[in-house]
């Protein structure tokens, strides 16, 4: 990843949030999504054009469902986007995104706090 | 958003790890995207923490520099730093059961976490990467002198050290000491020295130039 690739992004991307520097994320998960968003640039899974495209439609979809549209949650509307798109090009179903999202919950469930939480194959069991 | 934050309120089962939602949904993106090998979370870690000082409110600093300069803000922190931190109006509220624990020089705290729902990012911004490695967090617990010598904090073998494990009922946030060479500093010049690592114990406020 690159600073390239950032300013790229934010050219082309509407909305992202940022300071004088740069992105800024209110959450560590806003930026672990931005994060996996450049990487997936990184390895052509999709044009910026593509992403703002497919951003603007999570943001119309939520906003038609009552979405506040004050900002707050923009990076809610990205992880959509970017789930859409995974599965949009092939990447993993939604299915596999569901299962493996209630595999972690599985997981956090049999963790007993203190200890890291870690995924087992057994998580996908039941 | 909203759903990310009422999570961690309903489930009174405090003896399990939780994690909100959204955190459930990005760990599952980054699981799958690693497992057919279209990223690698170790990069990933990397563009993260190339965003360290621009994750979260970072309240943390401005706690610890006007415990600095107030003895009484001080006082009423390591008494109940929830409360304490709720009289800051321009603080956004944490958590409950945040504990301050502080540094003098007899003793020194060091936290570790499993990164749930439970680290206070709001007030100490993003986490280290090394809380995700188990090693590391076992070594922490039986060696922290060992620990925070690999980051560079040597102490004194006078000094004790203790090692706080955050809970679903507990958060910590260390009280460095104030540096040396510091008196007479505005209160937004000293939250400038403190660092995330010197509020969980791993590292010291920046020094004065």
């Amino acid at each position: 990843m690159t600073n390239a690739t950032v300013s790229q992004a934010t050219a082309a991307v509407p909305g992202i949030p940022q300071d004088q520097d740069g992105p800024v994320f209110k959450e560590p998960w806003e930026a672990q999504a931005f994060a996996m968003t450049l990487a997936l640039y990184d390895r052509g899974l999709f044009t910026w054009s593509e992403w703002a495209g497919t951003l603007a439609d999570e943001i119309k979809r939520a906003q038609a469902a009552g979405d506040p549209d004050t900002g707050e949650t923009y990076y809610s509307h990205w992880l959509a986007a970017l789930e859409r798109l995974v599965a949009e090009k092939g990447v993993a179903t939604t299915e596999t995104l569901h299962r493996t999202r209630d595999a972690w919950d599985h997981a956090c469930d049999r963790t007993p706090h203190g200890q890291p939480i870690e995924l087992r194959a057994s998580d996908f069991h039941d | 958003m909203a759903q990310d934050h009422d999570h961690h309120h309903h489930d009174h089962d405090h003896e399990h790890s939780e994690l909100s939602e959204t955190q459930l949904r990005v760990r599952a993106l980054e699981t799958v995207l690693t497992e057919k090998g279209y990223v690698d979370p170790a990069a990933l870690d990397a563009i993260v923490e190339a965003y360290e000082t621009k994750i979260g409110p970072r309240n943390g600093a401005r706690v610890v520099a006007r415990a600095w300069t107030d003895p009484a803000f001080k006082q009423a922190l390591l008494d109940d730093a929830t409360k304490a931190i709720g009289t800051l109006g321009h603080v956004s509220r944490v958590g409950d059961h945040l504990i301050a624990v502080e540094n003098t020089p007899q003793r020194h705290n060091m936290v570790v976490c499993t990164l749930c729902s439970c680290y206070p990012w709001e007030m100490l911004g993003l986490p280290p990467v090394w809380y995700k490695a188990s090693p590391y967090r076992s070594r922490a617990v039986k060696d922290p002198r060992g620990v925070l010598a690999d980051f560079g904090v040597t102490l004194t073998k006078d000094t004790e050290i203790r090692v706080w494990d955050s809970t679903a009922e507990t958060r910590f946030l260390v009280l460095p000491m104030r540096p040396a060479g510091t008196e007479g500093w505005s209160e937004e010049r000293l939250a400038e020295v403190v660092t995330r690592d010197s509020m969980i114990g791993t590292g010291l406020p920046k020094a004065a130039p």
